[in-house]
């Protein structure tokens, strides 16, 4: 076979192989570990930047590999699944190196960094998933493999949210199941394509195909963290903080959320949605969820648990775009999925940073911490602020195109919903960066750790939150530079409707 | 190469007198045959696979009077998938009994192999018979090993149920015998007619073939007895033993009674295995000992084995049919995989802990990586969660019963499912506690390498590897 | 002829279908041990009679050899069940009255 057929599972084995092998390490072998993971990491780098070229080519990458009779294993790469991969990608790089400076000394590194990469492999997979089994079964192994991560602690918090975690996660994963066999029970084996599958398909499985529907959007809206679905992800705070960043912005609440765009573009297909009315009740549930995610996070005084909800909130503007009919929302869909990701993953680094260094866990402490820690908190401001939606981070330019793009479609409640949001945000937000840049710092901290070096904390530490923060400025700063990920969106929203 | 097959008979038998005559090599000897036993069973599998069919009449005799041993698709898979378990477990043997105890093991462990293959390649109702009696006796002796009390009362149990289940069966070989003449599986296929004899003959049969599956109500033996059994017996009896009873249900629903069959009896083995998924599955749950939540949970996947059968009632003969046969031998060879992995894991854990109280296990858990990994393995195929083997089955069942319009079946083996997940992810919790322990992933090769093993194999093997199984099935299994 | 041959089959037939009734009977009401080793015993020979009953062809007529070869090997298999389930019995019955 060639290597045209090979590079999707080349990218899936680049984080695999180097997981399998970790799990197998001793403790002490730091080195090795290190460089597994960092060998895996740019390996997969490389790869995908070769497979965005191709993709922007046209070219076809495609693994397929017959698992039984009619059913096959199917990875290929689209436009989309570029986006979320190469996102995930560069994502984990950033996300290796944190908690490789997080975790350093504490036990059990080879089992953490073991399911780590289990678990960005089965994000890949999920990325490149060329058909419905095989994103149910990625789905799936991905539930399995954040499990360990979100239990790593062992503390009785840890058991308890890691088993909320998991009775949300293996029910949505039921129903996701139970859609998936079902539509295939009527359709045949359901290939993701670009326009949708089902706009052929005959009037009296229309009920049935309208009912499926729900069921698959309540399978995936349990990683998706759409209300009322949403209650495991403030209780799987309690996991470690480069854990959270990977729940938040890399891997799980995106798997959600990816999956919902697929389905709608890519089985049901965007026209048989809109006519149905399925994308109304999918914006309709979007903006539910993005008004109550901000009232929550509005009353939290844990950092962790107001970014939470803040998550909550802000995955479901990529629903939200994927819910408006036309293609200028779906850039803000879209471009959302790697702009939320940029911001989220900054803002949940600097809350670890700020419980590493000085034990402040909750927005009540924050007082003076941006003199204490610049570097954290510069970051942590282009983060919040573009969460708000303040030009020219990269959350502006998402919102800019959901609102322009709803008012194409004549759909102006989004446009009060967007308002709503903004405005919620900054409400919770702006005190946060009030107290941090404008308050005096406390005489103690509640559990100050010194730094030995020049910095503010641990290089592997700092550096993670200032790039991903220079990322998601760049993003929207040059938003209309070639290869950017709106222009990447705009390509997928021709695509898409281009037929 | 046909001479393979009298040999994964006879071989296991030679070496059960081996190991009797010279108790003192009981372990070098009862391992040698263990690995010449299991390569002439996959010797006997690689030729049914490229050569067809094979048959051997023993000493020359021919039908009705000599043993005939006969291999096809259907046998071979079984045969495979119980030869590789019982050399997994073989070696786990060798490092877990003493040597007392391994002298009253070998012997008793491979007479019952050698009944396990028997059974497998017995071409007539009456050697099945005498196959499953033997099997019966040297399991029902093999579980009594730790010679307890529970153990040896749970056994007698046991053993007592197993006979009434061979007389059931043997009085319907009986009436078989009586209107048709014949014994041999084809000649009786060949002349049985639908009618009060052939009917009563089937109930007969199958009532005393599911007692020994442990098929709901009927399984109340089995707890007990699996779960007070030494760890490389409960992986044998829970893997092979109850496995080799559905096969013969499934040998012969498929080959001697299919023009007796109707929706009925069908229906009611699903009803009684989706009364078996939920009941066992919530036992498993709220089992406080990890061996016993094991033997439950093989009471909850004995079910899901006989749902099989409405929905093979109701597909017609053709390609959809002959994949649902696939998968549902697919989802008992994955089980045979992954409970013999689960219980071989759990015995390391227990041996280390000292007790397989489920909340207590914290720190062995933790302390054995690798065998901690093995019930986990084991355990995603038990749920049947992605890339299982038991994974694939499921979906292509469940598929199957959409089409048929028959959604109830999916709504039982969800339930199923979740209270699967419920109860692995129970015992998988326990291995994250605080107390920091020294991380070495294999700690006793011998014993945590083939329980991993086998929980790979459940796992990836047979999740994605499983196309060779439809190769092997198309030797005379499909209609 | 034949209606000889048929009276004397349904004789031992019947009364092996009245022993395994007994048998059964037996084996599900009592619990003691030993009456329900006696009970398969007595199921087992209902069994038996019956097999014997088919292979019966009159007295000038050799039996059909296959059912006696099935009742001898099931003689054999029954005895061996009987010892082990013996054997379990005088365990317990050990260890119920230590001394």
């Amino acid at each position: 076979m060639s290597f045209d057929a090979w590079l999707p599972a080349a990218i899936l084995l680049s984080s695999m192989i180097p997981g399998m092998l970790i799990f197998l390490l001793s403790e002490e072998s730091h080195r090795l570990r290190t460089a597994l993971n960092m060998t895996g990491a740019l390996v997969k780098l490389g790869l995908v930047i070769w497979m965005i070229g191709g993709v922007y080519d046209g070219q076809r990458y495609e693994t397929r590999w017959t698992l039984s009779p009619g059913l096959d294993l199917v990875l290929s790469a689209d436009a989309l699944s570029v986006l979320f991969v190469a996102l995930s990608t560069l994502l984990w790089l950033v996300t290796t190196i944190y908690a490789i400076g997080y975790l350093e000394h504490s036990p059990n590194r080879s089992r953490f960094f073991g399911f780590f990469s289990v678990c960005v492999s089965a994000t890949v997979g999920i990325a490149l998933s060329g058909n419905l089994l095989t994103f149910v079964i990625f789905y799936e192994i991905l539930t399995l493999a954040t499990y360990p991560l979100v239990a790593h602690r062992g503390t009785p918090d840890a058991a308890h949210g890691a088993k909320v975690y998991l009775a949300y996660t293996m029910g949505g994963g039921a129903l996701l199941l139970v859609g998936a066999i079902w539509l295939q029970a009527l359709v045949g084996p359901v290939e993701f394509t670009q326009g949708g599958i089902l706009g052929v398909s005959p009037e009296e499985i229309r009920m049935e195909l309208i009912l499926i529907f729900f069921v698959l959007l309540a399978g995936l809206g349990v990683k998706a963290a759409l209300v009322p679905l949403h209650g495991w992800l403030p209780q799987a705070m309690v996991a470690p903080a480069p854990v959270s960043a990977l729940l938040h912005a890399v891997a799980v609440v995106k798997a959600g959320a990816f999956g919902i765009v697929r389905v709608v573009y890519d089985v049901y297909g965007v026209e048989f949605a809109y006519a149905n009315g399925l994308l109304l009740a999918l914006g309709i549930l979007a903006s539910v969820t993005i008004i109550y995610g901000s009232m929550m996070a509005l009353t939290q005084d844990s950092l962790k648990k107001r970014l939470a909800y803040s998550t909550v909130s802000q995955v479901s503007y990529i629903a939200l775009g994927a819910s408006i009919f036309g293609p200028i929302a779906t850039i803000g869909g879209m471009v959302h999925l790697v702009h939320q990701g940029l911001m989220k993953i900054t803002l949940f680094f600097c809350a670890g940073n700020y419980a590493e260094a000085l034990g402040v866990h909750k927005v009540s402490e924050m007082d003076g911490v941006g003199r204490r820690m610049p570097w954290t908190s510069l970051a942590f401001t282009v983060g919040a602020l573009g969460m708000i939606g303040v030009p020219p981070v990269a959350g502006f330019v998402s919102k800019w195109y959901l609102g322009l793009g709803a008012a194409d479609a004549g759909s102006n409640w989004v446009i009060g919903v967007l308002i709503v949001s903004s405005l919620l945000n900054a409400a919770y937000f702006l005190p946060i960066l009030h107290r941090a840049w404008f308050r005096p710092a406390p005489k103690q901290w509640p559990q100050e750790h010194r730094h030995a070096g020049r910095l503010e904390i641990a290089g592997a530490l700092l550096w993670p939150p200032v790039i991903t923060a220079v990322l998601a400025l760049s993003a929207g700063l040059f938003a209309a530079a070639p290869f950017s990920p709106l222009e990447w969106a705009s390509l997928i929203a021709e695509r898409e409707y281009g037929r | 190469m046909i001479d393979a097959l009298p040999l994964s008979v006879t071989l296991p038998l030679l070496g059960a007198f081996a190991v009797t005559v010279w108790p003192a090599h009981a372990r070098a000897l009862g391992l040698l045959a263990a690995v010449l036993t299991a390569a002439s069973a996959l010797t006997v599998t690689a030729a049914v696979w490229t050569e067809g069919v094979l048959r051997a009449d023993l000493g020359g005799w021919g039908a009705p009077l000599g043993i005939a041993l006969e291999a096809d698709g259907l046998s071979a898979a079984f045969l495979s998938m119980a030869n590789t378990v019982a050399l997994a477990i073989s070696v786990y043997a060798g490092g877990y009994f003493k040597r007392e105890s391994a002298r009253h093991f070998w012997p008793l462990w491979l007479l019952l192999w050698s009944a396990l293959n028997g059974l497998f390649l017995a071409a007539d109702l009456f050697n099945l018979y005498v196959t499953l009696e033997l099997l019966g006796l040297s399991a029902a002796a093999l579980g009594a090993l730790t010679g307890t009390r529970e153990a040896v009362a749970a056994n007698l149990r046991y053993l007592l149920v197993g006979l009434l289940g061979s007389m059931s069966y043997l009085l319907g070989v009986a009436l078989v015998y009586t209107a048709y003449g014949v014994l041999d599986i084809g000649l009786v296929a060949e002349a049985i007619e639908p009618g009060p004899v052939a009917w009563t003959a089937m109930t007969l049969m199958i009532s005393g073939l599911i007692l020994k599956a442990a098929l709901f109500p009927m399984h109340f033996w089995l707890p007990p007895a699996h779960a007070n059994a030494p760890a490389p017996v409960s992986a044998a009896l829970s893997a092979l033993v109850v496995k080799a009873a559905f096969y013969l249900v499934l040998r012969l629903w498929l080959d001697v009674f299919a023009p007796v069959l109707n929706e009925a009896a069908a229906n009611l083995l699903g009803i009684l295995g989706a009364a078996a998924v939920v009941w066992g599955s919530w036992r498993a749950l709220r089992a406080e000992r990890l061996k016993l939540l094991a033997a439950y949970s093989t009471v909850a996947q004995m079910g899901y084995l006989f749902i099989a059968f409405p929905l093979l009632a109701a597909t017609p003969p053709g390609l959809a049919r002959d994949n649902l046969l696939a998968a549902v031998v697919l989802l008992a060879l994955t089980h045979g995989f992954a409970k013999a992995g689960f219980f071989l894991a759990a015995g390391m854990v227990q041996k280390t802990a000292g007790h397989d109280r489920i909340d207590e296990l914290g720190g062995a858990a933790q302390a054995l990586p690798a065998a901690t990994f093995a019930i986990g393995l084991a355990g995603v195929a038990l749920i049947g969660l992605p890339p299982s083997g038991t994974f694939l089955a499921k979906w292509m069942m469940l598929e199957q019963a959409m089409i048929l319009g028959l959604w109830w079946w999916l709504v039982v083996m969800m339930i199923g499912t979740l209270l699967a997940a419920a109860y692995i992810f129970r015992v998988l919790s326990r291995a994250f506690n605080r107390e920091p322990t020294p991380y070495r992933f294999v700690n006793d090769a011998r014993t945590e390498l083939p329980a991993l093993l086998l929980g790979l194999i459940a796992t990836f093997g047979l999740g994605i590897a499983a196309q060779p199984l439809w190769a092997l099935l198309e030797q005379g299994a499909f209609g | 002829m034949t209606n000889q041959v048929l009276f004397a089959q349904l004789l031992y037939g019947g009364s092996g279908i009245l022993l395994i009734l007994l048998g059964l009977w037996s084996f599900l009401v009592h619990a003691p041990l030993l009456r329900k080793l006696i009970a398969i015993n007595v199921m087992g020979a209902g069994v038996f009679h019956i097999l014997v009953a088919i292979a019966y062809r009159g007295i000038e007529t050799p039996p059909d050899p296959v059912p006696h070869a099935l009742v001898l090997t099931g003689i054999v298999v029954a005895v061996s069940a009987t010892a082990l389930a013996l054997a379990f019995g005088k365990r317990l019955d050990q260890d119920a009255d230590p001394g």
